[in-house]
């Protein structure tokens, strides 16, 4: 354990770097299905089936053996039916989720938190089903053809379940998978003339969208309602061409001296492709007044906000008003290391998702050709300093002269690493912090500023452009 | 397998590049063509359809309510050029080169746009016309849909990059 009074920047680093006992066989077994994906799965050869046994047998001694091995018979012969494949995906989602918790498991050694609760939500309301069934229609064309077999046509059978998907805010996990997913197929069309492929994002995203076609999967219900004091910690933004969304990372501290725990609070949109930068920020700010708050150094009062069972704000700006100044690196340095992590949803076990708020502080900075390296404890750590958004005021060289910085760990092909969400920094002999989502409230900052006019000439020419042609 | 290929956060696509929407309100490497729409510059209720073809740069001009373009006789008219230059601006020339397969050095959409005209290409029907109209009424579409705060786990897979076209 990390005494909390030193804070968490005594992260073990020497945890993060040591092997994993069954990682590398669980990732092989894996990577043998994810190639069998390449060729596709309409008359698979020899190799392709022995990658369909691999994965089979991975999960032999797990409840999902028999019907995976029955899938991967079927469709070793080329004779799969959609059930079969949702069950292969399912299987390679439990391999995944096995992952995800021994590299949980190591993280929360090494930061020396508490673990959070492994609560498991109820299934929620019931959806309609023919817009997944739909989806999972197209999913399962996509694995018959394979990524040597991507067409135009097979790609664009994603756009109509995606346009109908869209307009429904509880369908919009699997909307926005799809659309980020197909929009990066088309982009690499013929399949036959591609070099190489993300052969593990792709069988990721495809294994993620079969399974949020089974009815209820995809429901994040509320557990409860959370009152109290929420010091944020930084903001995450991720995007694809047509979607955006920014999470809030905070420590939520409850009224009634419940212990303090970490929490999220998302908002998204869909969006135009053209619409990009410092506009997202403004498409987004409306919707949470929490971003204006992380910008602006300020702790929120909640009162009744509803949270899920993995420690999700389901945001609404009436159960929330503005509090007294909380500067994100004192809440890092005071109230992080007290506070006890997140819970993962079970099937949002998957190493991608894990996003572990840290503070670091009293590390060494290295720069060479592979990017930014922070030597923590006397052990490397790779920075990622690409997650940062370019609107914002955090750039890599910030990054490599910062002093302490807060972070959100995070695990990728074979390696952990860290993904700046700020870090203070001596600027005139004064220590000034420089947030990630610096400009998610708004700014004043001059780049900024002009980012943000661009943004709204963009989106000024399209909504003029729609009022002209959209409803005739 | 490389790093690449064994990361589930792969960037695959470089986000688009600012432009100025003002002439050529959309623009996309789509469904084998390079495709979209370019406002009139007389008329403010029309807009012109236009698209070339990867391979063959077969090229298409209509207006939306599927009048023929003038300038689209016998070569590319300004509308198609209009549409490359500002193609290069999104997606940076060296994909513009690749989604149509123009065997050209070209880093500019001038030299992008000889190279495809120097091969004499011909005029298509309309028939893509209503298609590519359709793509643009969808991707104006996002605009009118609304935000949520409802969490959305998948978007860990869509991290953003610094890195440009």
């Amino acid at each position: 354990m990390v005494p909390a009074d030193e804070g968490g920047g005594l992260m073990r680093g020497d945890l993060l770097t040591a092997d994993i006992d069954g990682l590398d066989e669980a990732l092989a077994a894996v990577d043998a299905f994810d190639q069998a994906l390449v060729a596709g799965l309409l008359r698979p050869q020899a190799a392709q089936a022995a990658g369909l046994t691999a994965l089979a047998d991975a999960v032999a001694g797990s409840p999902l053996a028999d019907r995976v091995a029955g899938a991967a018979e079927k469709a070793s012969t080329g004779s799969a039916a959609e059930d079969d494949l949702v069950a292969l995906a399912a299987a390679r989602t439990a391999l995944l989720g096995s992952v995800h918790d021994a590299l949980l498991e190591r993280v929360t050694e090494a930061t020396g938190r508490p673990a959070g609760p492994a609560e498991a939500a109820g299934p929620g309301p019931e959806r309609p089903a023919n817009l997944l069934v739909a989806a999972r229609s197209w999913l399962a064309d996509l694995a018959r053809c394979g990524w040597q077999g991507l067409d135009h046509e097979v790609v664009a059978g994603a756009a109509p379940v995606v346009s109908a998907m869209l307009p429904d805010p509880a369908l919009r996990r699997l909307a926005a998978l799809l659309d980020g997913f197909a929009a990066e197929l088309a982009a690499t069309c013929p399949g036959v003339t591609a070099e190489r492929f993300p052969v593990r994002r792709w069988a990721d995203l495809w294994a993620r969208g079969m399974m949020l076609t089974v009815p209820g999967a995809a429901d994040t219900p509320a557990a409860g309602t959370a009152t109290g004091r929420l010091l944020p910690l930084g903001v995450d933004a991720q995007e694809h061409a047509t979607a955006v969304q920014a999470q809030v990372h905070a420590v939520f501290e409850p009224a009634d001296g419940g212990a303090a725990r970490l929490v999220r609070a998302s908002v998204s949109a869909p969006k135009p492709d053209t619409v990009i930068g410092a506009g997202l920020w403004k498409l987004l700010r409306p919707h949470m007044s929490l971003l204006a708050a992380a910008g602006e150094g300020r702790s929120m009062d909640i009162t009744g906000m509803p949270v899920t069972a993995e420690g999700d704000l389901l945001w609404s700006d009436e159960h929330a008003r503005p509090g007294e100044p909380a500067e994100a690196f004192a809440t890092a340095r005071v109230a992080l290391p007290a506070a006890t992590d997140l819970p993962a949803a079970p099937l949002d076990r998957h190493p991608a998702r894990l996003a572990v708020p840290v503070f670091l502080e009293g590390y060494g900075v290295e720069q060479d050709d592979g990017g930014l390296t922070f030597t923590v404890a006397g052990q490397p750590l790779a920075v990622d300093t690409d997650r940062v958004p370019a609107a914002g005021p955090l750039t890599p060289e910030k990054v490599a002269a910062s002093g302490a910085c807060i972070a959100l760990l995070r695990w990728d092909d074979g390696r952990f690493r860290v993904q700046p969400l700020a870090v203070e920094t001596t600027v005139r002999k004064k220590a000034v912090a420089i947030h990630a989502g610096g400009w998610a409230g708004g700014t004043t900052e001059k780049a900024g500023v002009q980012a943000e006019k661009a943004a709204d000439a963009a989106v000024g020419v399209l909504r003029e452009r729609a009022g002209r042609l959209l409803r005739k | 397998m490389s790093d690449w290929e064994r990361a589930s956060a792969a960037r695959v696509v470089p986000p688009a590049r600012p432009r100025k929407l003002a002439k050529v309100p959309f623009v996309e490497l789509a469904d084998g063509r390079l495709q979209g729409v370019v406002s009139s510059g007389s008329d403010i209720e029309r807009v012109y359809v236009s698209s070339v073809a990867a391979g063959s740069f077969t090229y298409a001009c209509s207006t939306n309510n599927n009048r023929p373009c003038g300038g689209a006789r016998g070569g590319f008219c300004n509308h198609i050029r209009a549409l490359v230059t500002e193609a290069v601006l999104q997606y940076g020339a060296d994909r513009v080169v690749r989604y149509l397969r123009v065997e050209t050095d070209a880093d500019t959409a001038a030299g992008i746009t000889g190279a495809m005209t120097a091969t004499r290409p011909d005029l298509g029907d309309k028939s893509a016309a209503a298609a590519v109209f359709s793509r643009f009424l969808r991707h104006l579409a996002y605009l009118e849909l609304a935000p949520t705060t409802l969490p959305l786990p998948e978007m860990q897979w869509f991290p953003p990059t610094r890195a440009v076209a």
